[in-house]
């Protein structure tokens, strides 16, 4: 396979580009389509300052790498978990990222700094742990950006992420949150805007960059997300994808040009007010935010282990990759 | 050829070469959802993988 710049060796096919691309004009290629994000979608300026939300993942990584690249101020901010030594490895990933980069990052710690970890929230609200992880992960980063000045948050969201999201939206046709699913959420009632400049992206892509660009990311799959909804959702496009490329991008595309003008009347967000603990917006009837309802609930309850969490088959998972 | 997989990480040992595609096709992995590297380099799906080559095949799909 050969280049489609420059006729070199490919490293990469990507079927829905009908191309290949060397290392050099693979980087290129992603480099212009975080940069016709921003602009299309009008997400931030190089005056602005962005809070990046980084994991250790590849995404995160990747989104704060490119908007390094492409001449953007980007600050860094970590939310410990507390999910067993997946929280620890991940942790330990993102510093060394912004150590070497010479990156401001920021990490505030759930146990630490709120009394609790992912794993607690979940047995003790009998919630599924992605559901803690997101409402705490959400709550943080908005306040972050709010105490320090910043004009974005923004989020390693890819192309899959977003299709999938939308999928699942569509499935149960919750026009509430089909409104919401943006390219980019302007700040509103004390909420900092969010964007999300990988979103012509794949997961495939983004990966890939990483690799090019020597970033070491956490490739273990978070112990907690194993088997949930959004991964089947996204299996299921990748076998669409497989014998139709371009199906994700075309169905995400055509959702943000054509169906996201005509539900913008539908994006009634209930009356915001503010949380009497914390001082955060907050969108719910109770006075108290979410998180500080989560908070309540589970300061003070011994820590539980990542393990008791998990199914036999995901303890087997979880063992092996720590080998 | 040795191949490493992950998530979970275990170690393969196949006899004769092959290509990505190919590879990926026998052990029933998505081409969208993996991404293969020899010798800490990226290939693509026609590339002929050889007999004594050391492969990793990188699982892509996250799930927050």
């Amino acid at each position: 396979m050969k280049c489609r710049t420059c006729r070199g060796p490919a490293i990469i096919d990507l079927p829905r580009h009908n191309a290949n691309f060397c290392a050099e004009h693979f980087v290129e290629l992603c480099r212009r389509q975080v940069q016709k994000a921003i602009d299309y979608h009008r997400m931030f300026s190089r005056e602005d300052r962005i809070l990046v939300a980084v994991s250790g993942g590849k995404d995160s990584l990747a989104v704060w790498d490119v908007l390094g690249e492409l001449g953007y101020r980007a600050d860094g901010y970590f939310v410990a978990l507390g999910i067993g030594e997946y929280s620890e490895h991940s942790r330990e990933i993102t510093e060394n990222f912004a150590r070497e980069r010479g990156l401001n990052l920021r990490i505030e710690s759930l146990r630490e700094d709120h009394g609790f970890d992912v794993p607690t929230a979940a047995k003790v609200t009998g919630r599924v742990p992605c559901s803690a992880c997101g409402l705490s992960k959400r709550h943080l980063f908005d306040r972050a950006a709010r105490d320090g000045g910043y004009d974005v948050v923004v989020t390693g969201h890819n192309l899959d992420d977003e299709a999938a999201v939308l999928f699942g939206n569509t499935l149960r046709w919750d026009v509430e949150y089909l409104a919401r699913q943006m390219p980019v959420l302007p700040a509103e009632h004390g909420f900092p805007r969010k964007a999300k400049p990988l979103v012509r992206l794949g997961e495939r892509e983004t990966a890939a960059w990483c690799i090019v660009r020597g970033i070491d990311y956490v490739i273990e799959e978070c112990p907690m997300a194993a088997g949930n909804r959004h991964l089947q959702f996204k299996e299921l496009l990748n076998t669409l994808e497989e014998s139709s490329p371009g199906a994700k991008a075309a169905f995400h595309a055509g959702f943000v040009d054509r169906m996201l003008p005509l539900l913008a009347s539908s994006d009634r967000k209930s009356e915001v007010h503010r949380c009497v603990r914390c001082d955060a917006p907050t969108g719910g009837e109770s006075e108290i935010c979410a998180f500080c309802r989560l908070v309540e609930r589970t300061r003070g309850h011994d820590a539980v282990p990542v393990e008791m969490l998990l199914s036999k088959k995901a303890r087997r998972r979880a063992a092996s990759q720590g080998e | 050829m040795k191949v490493l997989l992950r998530n979970p990480r275990r170690d393969l040992e196949l006899v004769g070469s092959r290509r990505v595609h190919a590879l990926l096709a026998e052990l029933g992995l998505s081409r969208e959802a993996h991404l293969v590297i020899r010798n800490g380099t990226l290939v693509p799906g026609d590339e002929l993988l050889g007999a004594d080559d050391e492969v990793e095949i990188r699982p892509v799909v996250s799930g927050g």
